[in-house]
């Protein structure tokens, strides 16, 4: 075995810092905690500038093929740093499944300008009547003549106000198995038919609810197959799991923590500080693995192994160190106060906690599959 | 980065889990419920090089004792491997060499409940600032104890001065973190017991297994698991590797982290094996045990944690 990183990985990981530190600037970290849009343009082109929204992609599909534990340094230095790079996880995801599944004219006319970081996507997969079971979507595409008209309502899609397009999963066939009649489609939020409803959350970030009131769109902004969403899907999940979301914010967390209560002579408080240090290095140990997983195989439940506890034990460590706090933790402001309204998103979005546990009951366990 | 064992390191886990699940299964550690020793298993495992194999001129190291220490705590090995191997490197340091078959680390001053007490004729201990040798007299029986181990008092009076008590702190380290690898290894096995009840129990006619409660219950183990096994491989890999100034705050850490686990871990197993669980012919109750037990021999976790608060903020 070998803890280390590796040269590359270590050389990649210091260029992703000096970025972040050159644009990741007080007044970004103002804008962001007023708008609750956690998205920054110019961090956001610097680091398209280098390539990296194809980082995950191979090379031969006109990516960097960066192996995933220089993807998992990549989004820990953006989690550490606090940087707000959810336009840039979207448009990763968005350019890794082009890549893969586009057509020429969708790498001409999207790809191009997301590896450019001219343009990003946000995600429309969650519904007010479907959230774990993604599968379950309403949001219809109907045929009409070469063409599709799209009507449904989409809940979290996060970074339509700065988005172009929403990457949107629609039922194409009502009367085959929910995974069979999915098909996606790239939609253009300027389009007059598409209304943003900003929604703002418990942590101060903004998402949206977006509604489809009967959006016409060609067949050549189809994204894989008709009633193939369920493969396009698949191919999004490659990408997710090498990269568990979520483990490192437990470090931030920590440092926090340390720089605000180091002086406490309390037992308790020293006993809750030390707690975390522990979760902490478990959690990144669990990333290392989910990404080691990646680069040397198939990835199997490490990713959700990881997220899993780290998410889990992040929302303990907030609890913990916000009564660390006393009365003084009420205040609004400051990472550790912060924490305990976070803490929630986290062990949702991109999988809750139980949707974790189902997959590694049946893949890790090899238990039966419940009912649902 | 490799997460991987390399293949001399697979080597030597496959040896020791090849070794202990033929020479230590649950009839073998039954059979030493009373005195919490198998001898004969003793006299092999010495046969297989794992005592000496970390010490001078062994080729071996920390990574490799870790690895033995996993596979002999998933078959609930009853030997004194931890006690002997950390025990007599220490005295290595301090340029002592004994011919005794057992020697033992006594983890505090007083001699009381001593790991492996009941059976070793050596205890290595630390008095005042003194790594000491204690021969006093081998008790006949161990002190009964919930998890059948050969604990005894034994007297530290009149031992031997041998070298700095600082050897007894780093050997008491190295016993951390082995007792976590071993912990780590009876974790392992638990949950292995677990998944294979709820898979073969069924009421309302279905594996109890396919209910999302059980599953859940089951489900937030593995991660925790693997996190811990992470954690003591990587302590010893850099303690290995030259880099010895994090080892005690590594060693507290994994040792709190398993220490934490096999309780819940052993707990919730149990309790998914319903009243079976409860009934000594099932072998989890056997794990439950020991995984309070082993830990506690060095005292409330509570404290460990304080000392591990103390260590973070003196590296600081």
């Amino acid at each position: 075995m070998d803890f280390r990183d590796d040269p590359s990985t270590k050389a990649f990981r210091d260029e992703v810092r000096a970025v972040i530190a050159a644009h990741l600037t007080p007044e970004v970290h103002d804008r962001v905690t007023r708008t609750g849009t956690h998205h920054d343009w110019a961090l956001h082109r610097a680091l398209a500038a280098r390539g990296w929204v194809a980082a995950a992609l191979p090379e031969e599909l006109g990516g960097q093929g960066r192996s995933a534990d220089e993807l998992a340094a990549l989004f820990r230095e953006l989690e550490l740093s606090g940087s707000p790079y959810d336009g840039m996880a979207n448009t990763m995801m968005i350019a890794f499944i082009l890549g893969h599944v586009g057509t020429p004219w969708q790498k001409e006319h999207v790809l191009a300008p997301l590896l450019a970081g001219e343009a990003i996507p946000c995600l429309g997969y969650s519904e007010p009547e479907s959230g774990s079971d993604v599968a379950a979507a309403a949001t219809s595409a109907v045929r009409d003549g070469d063409g599709w008209v799209i009507t449904g309502q989409k809940m979290f899609t996060s970074l339509a106000e700065e988005a172009t397009w929403a990457f949107l999963l629609t039922r194409t066939n009502a009367d085959v198995p929910k995974h069979r009649g999915l098909t996606f489609f790239l939609v253009r939020l300027d389009d007059p038919n598409i209304e943003i409803q900003p929604v703002r959350t418990l942590s101060g970030k903004r998402t949206n609810i977006t509604f489809y009131d009967g959006v016409r769109v060609g067949d050549e902004w189809r994204v894989g197959e008709v009633d193939g969403g369920w493969q396009v899907m698949l191919v999004a999940l490659a990408f997710e799991r090498g990269v568990a979301g979520g483990v490192s914010d437990i470090t931030a967390l920590y440092d926090a923590a340390v720089e605000e209560l180091a002086a406490s002579t309390d037992p308790s408080v020293r006993a809750r500080l030390a707690r975390v240090a522990i979760d902490k290095e478990v959690a990144d140990l669990l990333g290392m693995r989910a990404a080691w997983a990646a680069t040397s195989g198939i990835p199997q439940q490490e990713g959700a192994e990881a997220k899993l506890f780290g998410t889990e034990a992040y929302g303990r460590a907030a609890a913990a160190l916000l009564d660390a706090l006393g009365p003084e933790g009420l205040r609004i402001g400051g990472v550790l106060k912060h924490a305990y309204r976070y803490a929630p998103i986290l062990t949702t979005a991109g999988g809750t906690s139980e949707i974790q546990k189902n997959l590694i009951a049946e893949r890790t366990l090899g238990l039966p599959r419940a009912p649902r | 980065m490799n997460l991987d064992l390399t293949d001399d390191q697979a080597a030597v886990a496959d040896l020791f889990s090849t070794f202990f699940a033929r020479e230590s299964p649950s009839q073998v550690v039954r059979a030493a419920e009373a005195t919490g020793f198998a001898p004969k298993l003793w006299t092999r495992l010495g046969e297989t090089g794992a005592l000496t194999m970390a010490m001078a001129g062994g080729g071996a190291g920390l990574f490799e004792l870790v690895l033995c220490a996993e596979a002999g705590g998933r078959h609930l090995a009853p030997v004194p491997f931890v006690e002997h191997v950390v025990a007599t490197r220490a005295l290595e340091g301090a340029g002592v060499v004994l011919d005794d078959e057992i020697v033992t680390l006594a983890l505090r001053g007083d001699g009381r409940l001593v790991p492996a007490g009941a059976i070793a004729s050596a205890v290595v201990a630390r008095v005042g600032d003194e790594l000491v040798v204690a021969r006093g007299a081998v008790p006949d029986a161990p002190v009964p104890n919930t998890a059948a181990l050969p604990l005894a008092d034994r007297s530290l009076a009149d031992a031997e001065v041998v070298g700095d008590g600082a050897r007894h702190d780093h050997a008491l380290d190295e016993w951390r973190l082995l007792t976590a690898a071993a912990l780590v290894g009876l974790c392992d096995a638990a949950l292995d017991l677990g998944v294979a009840y709820v898979r073969e129990r069924h009421q309302f006619g279905v594996p109890i297994g396919s209910f999302q409660a059980i599953q859940h219950g089951l489900a937030e183990l593995p991660g925790p698991l693997s996190g811990a096994r992470l954690l003591v491989r990587r302590a010893a890999w850099r303690f290995d590797d030259g880099d010895r100034s994090r080892f005690a705050i590594d060693a507290s850490m994994a040792f709190l982290f398993a220490t934490d686990l096999a309780r819940t871990l052993t707990g919730r197993v149990l309790h998914h094996h319903g009243g079976y669980g409860v009934m000594e012919e099932h072998d989890i109750q056997l794990h439950y045990r020991r995984a309070r037990g082993w830990p506690a021999q060095l005292g409330d976790p509570a404290v460990e944690l304080s000392r591990l608060a103390t260590l973070l903020e003196a590296a600081r």
